[in-house]
């Protein structure tokens, strides 16, 4: 028994080629992000069995969907998996309880799972509407529930916040982290936004012209030097951090992680337990020795691991170990040589501003 | 007012399009759920056939469908080797006939509202457990249920109102095969025009009624 997600999927049309294969992991949220035109949709579509590209192979946990060397193609209703779409699928000629319930006695789930449901995704008071009395975030809040619903294997979600403002987004994306924390379910995330996929995944794969350019652990990922321009253009990184303390007199949240403490500039209460912050690589500087006569509040020791050239002949990017936690630092290549930075120096790195995405 | 020859043509020509837009409705929705998502070569072709008794004369369908189901026809010859005996100049007959005859009317408006469901709703109910058929019903089927009536509609106003079939195929038997506009034309020819008023005016007062109805009538709905 193999677990984890398997997938190998080449599809080439005229001017497009896909060609894939990939190991994910068999828990947690993993984001698909590429620009648009890189291939996520249809690898999704190909996870579901909603398209079928000969000579691929598709297996979870084990379970083998499709395996076209053995003539083993498993069609969509019979995968155990649930498939949120980008727009609203919603049932028209149902109401809200209707939707729900279609998935729900066709995969022989008792209906005592309902409500509970529908009550972490808040759409617990208009299961008697019809889908054109509901806003587009309801509508897909209702489109995630059904699908959860149906207790999949897999849950497959095609950017289902794409359709939405940016207020809507918001709206949803609470509900997802919780049920991110919540699941035992994997899910693949297909997004072309990189604040989304940064906020909900733990493992990151970026497409890119029907190529995966990188597929890891979210963190180790975004740290990685070699990412093609789409994605290097504005490389940040993620850390976890713990919160602990409070200073309400200047309004700053202290925060510790592998590297050390960090501020930032809202209040975390330590209920919240780990949050994840964001650092863009910009915002990083490094200095030799520690400076104390500076308005930086973020300093902390680190070791150069690697440097790398960028697109622009002027800047160099340096990924720094804190701690065991990667950190990018975008500097220009002239810092770079009168520091002397190289492989293995110590330095301390210095960050402008940190943002508290989850 | 309506002798009793008017009202078992009526009451002939009730049955006939009732039966005749059953028939329709059941052979004719797989044809539209097959044109309206296939991709096959022969889509074209099929949909040009369904379409022929739009164009062609009345005289001239009937008129091969007297040839095929004669005695020396093809399907006079299968008729016959299975007992049914022939089929021209019978109820069973203008049946057949009006089948083929009103087929677009009902085939082009379900092919339309399939259509107008689209694939997605179907890819939905997919990954929603749903096998092939139980989609059909329970997602296609209630999303075309515009489509559905006025292809019913169509289907029995279109039969009612056929003239030139009937008479190559039924002749112009009293109780059998004579509807309603043969008999209208009978009446005109016999220069009963007040019981030809009478009858012509309730096929009027029927065809706006029906088209009413239907123009009342959404377009198929959309998913939301």
């Amino acid at each position: 028994m193999d677990a984890g997600i398997r997938a190998k999927v080449s599809i080439s049309h005229p001017g497009f080629l896909l060609d894939v294969d990939l190991h994910l992991p068999g828990s947690g949220v993993t984001a698909l992000l590429g620009p648009s035109g890189a291939g996520k949709t249809l690898l999704l579509r190909t996870l579901a069995g909603l398209e079928r590209a000969r000579g691929s192979y598709v297996a979870v946990n084990g379970e083998v969907w499709q395996d076209d060397a053995a003539a083993v193609f498993i069609p969509t209703h019979r995968r155990a998996l649930g498939y949120v779409f980008q727009e609203a699928s919603l049932f028209p000629h149902l109401d809200v309880r209707g939707n729900l319930e279609y998935g729900m006695r066709r995969a022989g789930v008792t209906a005592a799972g309902l409500l509970p449901v529908a009550t972490q995704l808040g759409i617990e008071g208009l299961l008697e509407r019809r889908p054109h009395n509901l806003s587009g975030g309801e509508r897909q809040r209702v489109a995630i529930a059904r699908a959860l619903l149906l207790q999949p294997q897999l849950l497959l979600l095609d950017e289902p916040l794409a359709s939405l403002d940016i207020a809507r987004r918001e709206e949803i994306l609470p509900y997802l982290e919780r049920l991110h924390d919540a699941l035992r379910v994997p899910c693949v995330y297909v997004t072309h936004m990189p604040e989304e996929a940064i906020r909900l995944a733990d493992h990151l794969v970026l497409l890119d012209r029907g190529k995966v350019a990188a597929s890891g652990p979210l963190q180790e990922t975004l740290a990685r030097l070699d990412l093609p321009p789409p994605f290097a253009a504005d490389a940040a990184t993620v850390i976890e951090a713990t919160p602990v303390a409070f200073d309400a007199a200047d309004h700053l949240t202290e925060l510790r992680f592998s590297g050390g403490p960090l501020f930032v500039a809202r209040r975390v209460e330590p209920a919240q337990g780990k949050v994840r912050c964001r650092i863009v690589a910009r915002d990083v500087s490094i200095t030799l020795q520690r400076q104390t006569d500076t308005s930086i509040l973020n300093i902390f020791p680190a070791v150069v691991a690697d440097l790398a050239d960028t697109a622009s002949a002027a800047q160099v990017l340096v990924r720094l170990d804190c701690g065991g936690t990667p950190l990018l630092a975008q500097l220009t290549r002239r810092s770079c040589h009168a520091l002397g930075l190289t492989r293995g120096k110590s330095v301390w790195v210095q960050v402008k501003a940190v943002a508290v995405i989850r | 007012m309506l002798s009793a020859e008017d009202l078992a043509a009526l009451w002939l020509t009730l049955q006939l399009a009732v039966l005749v837009t059953l028939v329709l409705l059941v052979i004719g929705s797989p044809i539209a759920w097959w044109l309206a998502r296939t991709r096959s070569a022969w889509k074209r072709p099929i949909a040009a056939i369904v379409a022929l008794p739009l164009v062609l004369p009345p005289t001239v369908l009937g008129f091969y469908l007297l040839v095929a189901m004669g005695p020396s026809g093809p399907v006079g010859a299968l008729t016959q080797a299975t007992g049914l005996g022939l089929l021209p100049f019978t109820f069973a007959g203008l049946v057949v006939a009006s089948v083929i005859y009103s087929m677009p009317f009902v085939v082009q408006p379900l092919q339309a509202a399939f259509a107008a469901v689209g694939e997605r709703p179907l890819e939905v109910a997919a990954t929603l457990r749903a096998t092939p058929l139980d989609r059909f019903f329970s997602v296609a089927a209630p999303m075309a249920m515009p489509g559905f009536v006025t292809a019913a509609v169509l289907g029995f106003a279109h039969t009612v109102g056929e003239f030139g079939v009937v008479l190559m195929i039924g002749g112009n038997i009293p109780g059998q095969t004579r509807t309603v506009s043969v008999l209208i034309y009978d009446q005109v020819q016999a220069l009963q025009t007040t019981h030809a008023h009478w009858l012509a005016g309730i096929l009027l007062l029927f065809s706006f009624v029906v088209l009413l109805g239907i123009y009342t009538f959404g377009p198929a709905r959309k998913m939301a």
